[in-house]
C-alpha cells in the first residue's frame, strides 16, 4: 500500500467522484422542501423554505400510501416465492444426478440469455386470459420463478463443502431433509445476497406492472411515480419529494445489507 | 479484513470457474465412487425422483412464463391480429414493415450510440475500482456505499431527478455551467442532446456497479505480481498497464457483455425522462421503445413480436462476436 502523502490525491479523485453520485441526491432533497416558484428562481435557492407540506400533498393527491403497500407485498411475496422455488432447483442442479439435468440447466440459461420484450407480450396475454390484469397476483405471477436466482444460488451450493451432506446421508437422513435442515442454513450467505438482490430488483421493478396494472389503488410505485409525473409535470417539489420516498426504502435496505448486496453481485460477476 | 469479509465470494469464485454442472467422480451429492450401483437401482431412481421433484416447481413456472412465451413470440412474429382477435399467417410481412418503418433508422442509431456511451463509461469505473483498491478498508466501504446509491435507487425516481437537474432553464446543471460562462442546452428537450444525456445517466448509474466486480477482480491479482515488477523497476502506471489490466480482462469482458445487452434494452428511461409529451420523443426512440409503443400502446402486437425477434437475434450475435473475440484479449489466469 503506497504511503500517506501519495494517497491524499487519490482521495480527492474519489471524493469529486463521490460528490456527483451524491449531488443529485441531495438536490432531490432540496427541491422537495422548495415552493414551486422557487424552483423557478434564477439563481436556485439552495437554502430552502422548508415545505414539508409537499410530503403531505404527496400522500394527498396520489394514493401514496396504498402503493406503498402494493410495493411491499409486491416484493415480500416474489422474494419469498424465489428464494424457495430457487433454492430447490439449485440444489438439484448442483448436487443431485438425474438424467436431462444438464439439458434442462442450458434451458433455464435460454431464459437468461433473450432479452425481456421476447416474453413480455405472451406473459400479458396469459395473465390477460387468466382474468388477473389489475391484480397483486397478475403483478407478482411471472416474477415468483427466476432463472437469474437458480443459476446464482447453484454457483453458491457448488461452492459448499460436501463432508456435511455425507455425513448426514450416512446418519440415513434423506434428500429433502439434507436439503432443508442441513444444505438450507449453510448456504444462508448465498440466500440472503439472492433475497436481498431480489428485493431491489422487484421494488424497482417498472415494465411489467406498467403494462398490467392501471388501476391506480393496484399499482406499485414505480407505476405511481410515472402517473404523478404525468399529472403535475412541472410540480418538481411534489415530484422530488414522490420520488425520495419511493426510492428511500431501497437506500435503507441496501445501508442495512450492503455487505450481501455486494457479495451477491461479485458472486455473479466472477465466471 | 478482506480476508474474512470476502470469504464466500471468494469460494464461489473458486468452484464458479469450472464449467457447467458436470462434476467428476466422488463429486458433492453421490454415493462413494467405490460402491458404484447397478444404473437403475433403487437409490438412483429415489435421486432422479428427487431431482425432478426439485426442479419441478419452478420449472412449471419458468414453461409458462418464459419458456413457452418465447416460442409464442417467434410464432406471432409471422401473424397479424385482426379486429376481433383472430390471428392471420402474414407470413413475413412484419419484418418487413419493421425495417421499412421511417422511425428505424433513427431508433437503431439511438440505441447504439446508447449503448456505446455505456460502453465508454467501463474506462472510467476501471480506474475508480483501481483507485478505491488504494485506499484502506473504513474509506474504501464509505465510497463503496455513495458509488452505490445510484444503484439501488429507484430507476422511475432517479430519470425524474435528472429530468429536473437537467431542465433548460431552470436546472441545476445549466446554472452550474452559467458559471463558468457555458449556455447550457435543453438537454432534455432538444434530440441533438437527450441520448447522451441519458447515456450519462447510464454511466452515472451503473459506475457502482461495475466497480463492485472490477474490485471483486483486482482482489483476485496476486500481490507478488506487483512486488516483483516493481523490484523489476516498473511505475504505477506501468503496472496497470502491464498487470492490472490484462489479468482484469475477464472482469472486463463480463461487464462489456452485460453492457451491450443492457445499453440495447434501454427503455425505461425514454418514458420516465422525456416522457410522452416531450417534444423530443420522436427523435429520441430506442428500439425497446419501439417495442413498447407497438405491444402496448397503438397494439400491433405482430410488428411488436418481429421487433422482439430481431432484437434477440441481434443481441444473440454480438455476444457470440464478443465471446469470439475474447480470445484476442482476455487472459484467464
Amino acid at each position: 500500500m503506497p504511503s500517506r502523502q501519495r494517497l491524499w490525491p487519490i482521495h480527492v479523485i474519489l471524493a469529486v467522484g463521490a460528490a456527483a453520485m451524491v449531488a443529485p441526491f441531495l438536490w432531490q432533497l432540496i427541491t422537495s422542501l422548495q415552493t414551486t416558484g422557487e424552483t423557478t428562481s434564477v439563481p436556485p435557492h439552495f437554502l430552502p423554505s422548508w415545505q414539508w407540506s409537499n410530503y403531505s400533498q404527496v400522500f394527498h393527491d396520489t394514493k401514496f400510501a396504498q402503493q406503498f403497500l402494493n410495493s411491499v407485498s409486491q416484493t415480500v411475496i416474489r422474494v419469498l416465492a424465489q428464494v424457495l422455488f430457487c433454492s430447490m432447483a439449485a440444489y438439484a442442479f448442483a448436487r443431485l444426478r438425474f438424467p436431462g439435468r444438464n439439458a434442462l440447466f442450458m434451458l433455464m440459461l435460454a431464459v437468461l440469455m433473450v432479452p425481456s420484450q421476447v416474453y413480455l407480450l405472451p406473459q400479458y396475454q396469459l395473465v390477460q386470459n387468466m382474468g388477473l390484469l389489475n391484480t397483486l397476483a397478475g403483478v407478482v405471477l411471472p416474477g415468483l420463478f427466476s432463472a437469474f436466482g437458480t443459476f446464482m444460488l447453484r454457483q453458491f451450493f457448488m461452492s459448499l463443502p460436501n463432508e456435511v451432506e455425507e455425513a448426514a446421508r450416512l446418519d440415513g437422513a434423506g434428500t429433502f431433509r439434507i436439503f432443508w435442515s442441513v444444505m438450507l442454513p449453510l448456504a444462508k450467505p448465498g440466500l440472503i445476497s439472492m433475497g436481498v438482490l431480489t428485493v431491489l430488483w422487484s421494488w424497482n421493478d417498472l415494465l411489467w406492472p406498467l403494462v398490467v396494472v392501471n388501476d391506480d389503488s393496484k399499482m406499485p410505485l414505480t407505476v405511481g411515480l410515472s402517473t404523478l409525473q404525468g399529472e403535475h409535470l412541472t410540480e418538481y417539489p411534489l415530484l422530488m419529494a414522490g420520488s425520495l420516498l419511493a426510492s428511500l426504502p431501497m437506500i435503507l435496505v441496501f445501508l442495512a445489507a450492503q455487505r450481501r448486496i455486494t457479495e451477491g453481485i461479485a458472486l455473479t460477476g466472477t465466471k | 479484513m478482506s480476508a474474512t469479509e470476502s470469504t464466500p465470494v471468494a469460494a464461489g469464485r473458486a468452484t464458479g470457474a469450472r464449467p457447467g454442472p458436470e462434476r467428476g467422480p466422488g463429486s458433492p451429492g453421490t454415493r462413494p465412487v467405490a460402491g458404484r450401483r447397478p444404473r437403475f437401482s433403487k437409490a438412483h431412481m429415489k435421486e432422479w425422483a428427487w431431482g425432478y421433484a426439485m426442479i419441478a416447481p419452478l420449472f412449471v413456472g419458468l414453461f409458462l412464463f418464459y419458456l413457452w412465451p418465447i416460442v409464442q413470440s417467434a410464432y406471432f412474429s409471422f401473424t397479424s391480429w385482426g379486429a376481433f382477435g383472430g390471428q392471420q399467417w402474414v407470413g413475413f410481412q412484419n419484418y418487413s414493415s419493421f425495417l421499412s418503418d421511417p422511425q428505424l433508422p433513427r431508433a437503431a442509431w439511438n440505441t447504439v450510440k446508447y449503448a456505446l456511451i455505456i460502453l465508454a463509461g467501463i474506462p472510467v469505473s476501471i480506474v475508480f475500482a483501481a483507485l478505491m483498491n488504494q485506499v484502506s478498508g473504513k474509506y474504501a466501504s464509505l465510497y463503496r456505499v455513495l458509488y452505490f446509491l445510484p444503484v439501488v435507487s429507484m430507476p422511475a425516481a432517479v430519470a425524474m431527478v435528472w429530468r429536473w437537474l437537467y431542465n433548460g432553464d431552470y436546472g441545476l446543471i445549466n446554472y452550474l455551467l452559467s458559471l463558468i460562462g457555458i449556455h447550457g442546452p435543453h438537454w432534455v428537450s432538444d434530440d441533438r442532446y437527450t441520448i447522451w444525456a441519458m447515456g450519462l445517466v447510464g454511466i452515472w448509474s451503473s459506475l457502482g456497479y461495475n466497480m463492485i466486480i472490477f474490485a471483486a477482480g483486482l482482489k483476485n491479482i496476486p500481490r507478488q505480481y506487483y512486488e516483483a515488477s516493481s523490484l523489476d523497476g516498473a511505475g504505477r502506471v506501468r503496472q496497470f498497464f502491464s498487470i492490472t489490466l490484462p489479468l482484469l480482462s475477464p472482469s472486463i469482458f463480463f461487464v462489456s457483455v452485460l453492457s451491450v445487452i443492457g445499453g440495447l434494452q434501454m427503455f425505461d428511461m425514454v418514458l420516465m425522462m422525456l416522457g410522452k409529451t416531450n417534444p423530443a420523443l420522436a427523435g429520441s426512440k430506442t428500439i425497446a421503445y419501439l417495442f413498447y409503443e407497438d405491444a402496448f400502446v397503438t397494439g400491433n402486437q405482430g410488428l411488436a413480436a418481429a421487433i422482439a425477434v430481431v432484437l434477440t437475434l441481434v443481441l444473440l450475435a454480438l455476444t457470440a462476436i464478443q465471446f469470439r473475440l475474447q480470445k484476442r484479449w482476455v487472459h484467464y489466469a
